[in-house]
């Protein structure tokens, strides 16, 4: 799906936007970086509950397209504007972590990790 | 002597600078061209590296070495050392304060992350006096051969 398609399906304020034609197909939904950072494998769209630049910075490292901050957090500046350097999309959701994943699963995104 | 050198000083003060350096390198290799696996491997287990450095040392330095075959990268500080190095290498074994955590780290997966994506990596610690960390990565090489 399209980053454009995140915003309906979310209802998601967009806060910085990079891309919104980029097309993605997987995602991941965590307040730890660090186990955002043990699985490399190509996920283009981070969900997350956590406020802080390392959020933006890990993403940055993960070459993802986009952030998702999840149900209706208090927006600090300092995080967007570094998304902005980074050209990384910023977008807020009312909804909360665990609706917002299913929301995005049911309509087509995927984990990007499957257990074999 | 390697085809780029580039050294920085991680700040031990400053929790949301962490990550600047790695930033940086990443930068670098993308704008020389190199593997898009291996920049990101780079990126990835110097980060981690990075914000090791920021919550247990204070800071440290980052001293990184780009050639066409191999980047090297090594991380030293002069924080309170690691008394048993295989246990910290374990996945899940964290002695980050509870505040780390609510920072989105401190789960105890730097170091095993930081082995996963280097194709070499060895730790010298000494407690009260600090600790390197080498990592090599290598362009190139597939994830069934690391």
């Amino acid at each position: 799906m399209q980053v454009k398609e995140i915003v309906e399906i979310l209802k998601a304020e967009v806060l910085y936007e990079g891309n919104l034609e980029e097309e993605v197909k997987t995602a991941c939904g965590s307040d730890m970086m660090s186990d955002v950072l043990a699985f490399v494998k190509d996920q283009s769209v981070l969900l997350t509950g956590l406020m802080n630049p390392q959020v933006v910075r890990t993403a940055e490292m993960m070459d993802m397209h986009c952030i998702i901050f999840v149900r209706g957090k208090q927006i600090d500046e300092g995080v967007v504007e570094l998304a902005r350097q980074k050209e990384i999309t910023v977008l807020a959701t009312p909804y909360r972590m665990f609706t917002a994943c299913g929301l995005l699963f049911s309509n087509g995104l995927r984990g990007g990790c499957d257990i074999s | 002597m390697s085809m780029l050198s580039l050294n920085y000083q991680v700040p031990g003060d400053d929790f949301t600078r962490a990550g600047e350096a790695s930033g940086d390198v990443k930068h670098k290799l993308k704008k020389m061209g190199y593997e898009p696996d291996a920049i990101r491997r780079v990126a990835i287990a110097m980060y981690e590296g990075e914000i090791n450095m920021v919550i247990h040392a204070g800071g440290g330095e980052a001293i990184v070495d780009i050639d066409p075959d191999k980047v090297e990268i090594r991380l030293v500080d002069q924080g309170p050392g690691i008394a048993d190095v295989n246990q910290a290498m374990q996945a899940g074994w964290s002695t980050a304060p509870d505040n780390v955590r609510s920072l989105g780290f401190g789960a105890g997966m730097g170091l095993p992350n930081m082995k996963k994506y280097s194709d070499e990596m060895t730790v010298e610690s000494e407690v009260g006096k600090g600790t390197t960390v080498f990592m090599t990565v290598f362009p190139g090489r597939k994830e069934e051969e690391r």
